[in-house]
């Protein structure tokens, strides 16, 4: 178990070590960041002092090792546009992203979840095709396409809600609505072919047949089985969670990290993209390492394994 | 022993396929419609589009569609700027779903090869291609995109590409499972033992046999690649006018939602009907693959 957890934890730091490197590399190689915010006609001395301050005139390595050093103390660097530091501008933006995606995300768990479940129970009838014609649709509408079509109707047409902006509690109901609705879509698909798949293994006929009632075998031994890949999609799903909602901000515009990241790349601040890659990306291999983790704990069998 | 279990299968699948053929579910047979339609009107976009997708008629902006009260000059209406939105969907249709085919086909290769190369070599190599799978799967897709489009410009080479990368590392992970499964049978060594040659190996004895299930892969994957492609193009990232695809109307579309909401919603209908039609194949697909993995 150590030795699976070091070689995970190691693996999961080099992820992290090599998305910091392409995105730096990606992002000082191919433009001029000088160039970029003090604009094309800038006097050659204005562009040589901006490198100087910000130390783009030493070697790539250079750049990157002090980049590096920095980043290991907890130093994202400053916003090359405003002088902010990086992290607070990209912290506080994030909060705004999760008071969509926290809801969102919890939402679309219990539902999605919840109504793979009951497909799974019913398999073969109505209710389990209803569910499904439900799930594959959900995933067939794409949340830019669900949400304007809300917009059109609860905006526009009946003018209950506001379009878009983050002003009143109002404002949050369509973006959740749209994201659960993703998250809820595959997650219910994902559930139920668990499930069934579980429903379908022998010890679940030797509960029945030992005489304990339905609802105690498919308590206590199907679902805590099902669980476990069903777990494991929503790790991915907490893993994306930053990212996952640049679309729909723009739809709704939620000014949130995904704002943020568009309109820095376009500018080029560099110290903030890579400030959300970092973040972004950590996030991510943190999750799908926790995954993995409580796999060992739901898992006996994996644990040996591992 | 092997060899011959192998080729029952596949021996055992085609009768099969075709006798199954009047049970096939009526959502999946109306998606095979669907996406022969599509097929064909992307093919023949160039005889199909009634205009130009540059062609304004100035005097006949924002005309409705014919069900909401227009004319036949132009059956769904036109756009802001007098261009017939029945042609520029026929047009979007082409771009939408060629983008889509050949980042599916590049991935399905660049991560069929990832994924052998991983089996074939062990060791350090499929190390490599296992820390550059969890590198793009930490990489969410978006972001990846939007840094690759703002610095290196805007180009249908460059969206395929980076559609192609959309998905790659479920393409290697699916390969390099189904390698190494194939090493453990018996007929791979056998061929080996025969004397054939690394590529003989793997283009007629290894690749064929993973074949259905790579196309079961690609299917599942490709109606995300759409949904992705077109969720570039709607923030004006992907196809730039006056070009256009699916996403691309849709983004347009939406600053005249209140006034000309068949701008947006014809576009949008079509990516709705496209990604399910193809889900649905894809899923029944798979079930006729593999009835014990049925979702």
């Amino acid at each position: 178990m150590t030795g699976f957890l070091l070689r995970r934890v190691l693996r999961a730091l080099l992820t992290i070590f090599i998305v910091v490197l392409a995105a730096f590399l990606a992002l000082r190689t191919t433009s001029d960041p000088a160039i970029v915010i003090l604009g094309p006609d800038a006097p050659p001395a204005a562009v040589a002092a901006f490198h100087e301050a910000w130390g783009l005139d030493r070697p790539l390595w250079v750049q990157f090792g002090s980049y590096m050093s920095d980043l290991l103390q907890g130093q994202f660097g400053k916003s090359m546009l405003d002088g902010q530091d990086a992290l607070s501008k990209v912290t506080a933006r994030v909060a705004v992203t999760l008071q969509i995606m926290m809801p969102a995300l919890l939402l679309g768990v219990v539902t999605g979840v919840g109504a793979g479940i009951v497909a799974a129970l019913h398999r073969g009838r109505p209710l389990d095709r209803i569910v499904m014609l439900g799930a594959v649709s959900g995933f067939a509408v794409p949340g830019f396409v669900f949400g304007l079509v809300m917009v059109l109707i609860f905006a526009v047409n009946l003018q209950w809600l506001p379009s878009g902006g983050n002003d009143s509690w109002q404002a949050m109901i369509m973006p959740i609505l749209t994201l659960a609705t993703g998250w809820a879509a595959i997650l219910a698909r994902f559930t139920r072919s668990a499930m069934i798949e579980v429903l379908d293994q022998p010890y679940i006929r030797t509960g029945s047949a030992k005489g304990l009632i339905w609802r105690e075998v498919v308590m206590r031994h199907a679902l805590p089985n099902a669980a476990i890949p069903v777990i494991t999609m929503i790790g991915f799903m907490v893993g994306g969670l930053l990212a996952g909602a640049v679309v729909i901000e723009s739809v709704f515009s939620w000014p949130g990290i995904g704002q943020l990241i568009v309109s820095s790349v376009s500018s080029r601040d560099v110290a903030v993209v890579q400030c959300v890659l970092v973040l972004v990306a950590t996030t991510m291999v943190v999750s799908n390492m926790i995954v993995d983790l409580l796999y060992g704990w739901l898992d006996p069998r994996m644990r040996e394994a591992g | 022993m092997m060899p011959a279990d192998v080729s029952m299968q596949t021996a055992a699948a085609r009768p099969g396929l075709r006798a199954r053929l009047p049970d096939v579910p009526v959502t999946v047979l109306l998606s095979m419609v669907w996406m022969v339609l599509m097929i064909l009107v992307a093919l023949l976009a160039h005889w199909l589009k009634p205009y130009t997708i540059t062609e304004m008629d100035l005097m006949a902006r924002l005309q409705p569609p014919v069900l909401m009260g227009g004319s036949w000059a132009h059956p769904l209406g036109t756009d802001q700027l007098g261009r017939d939105v029945l042609a520029r969907l026929i047009v979007s249709i082409r771009v939408s779903l060629s983008l889509a085919v050949s980042a599916t086909i590049l991935g399905v290769l660049f991560g069929g090869i990832m994924g052998l190369l991983a089996a074939h070599f062990r060791g350090f190599v499929e190390q490599l291609v296992l820390i550059l799978i969890d590198v793009q799967a930490a990489l969410p897709f978006i972001i990846l995109a939007l840094s690759a489009l703002a610095f290196f410009g805007n180009s249908f080479l460059l969206l395929v590409f980076l559609l192609a990368f959309y998905g790659w590392e479920r393409h290697a992970r699916v390969v390099r499972g189904l390698a190494l499964a194939a090493y453990g049978q018996g007929y791979m060594r056998a061929v080996e033992q025969l004397g054939a040659g690394p590529g003989r190996l793997y283009l007629r004895h290894m690749v064929p046999n993973m074949g259905a299930t790579l196309v079961v892969s690609a299917t599942l994957a490709f109606p995300e690649v759409i949904l992705a492609g077109a969720g570039l193009s709607f923030l004006g990232l992907g196809i730039q006018p006056p070009d256009t695809d699916l996403g691309n109307m849709v983004g347009y579309g939406r600053t005249y939602l209140q006034t000309a909401p068949w701008v947006l919603l014809c576009p949008a209908a079509v990516i709705v009907l496209t990604t399910l039609a193809i889900s649905m194949l894809g899923d029944w697909m798979r079930d006729q693959l593999d009835p014990g993995q049925r979702a």
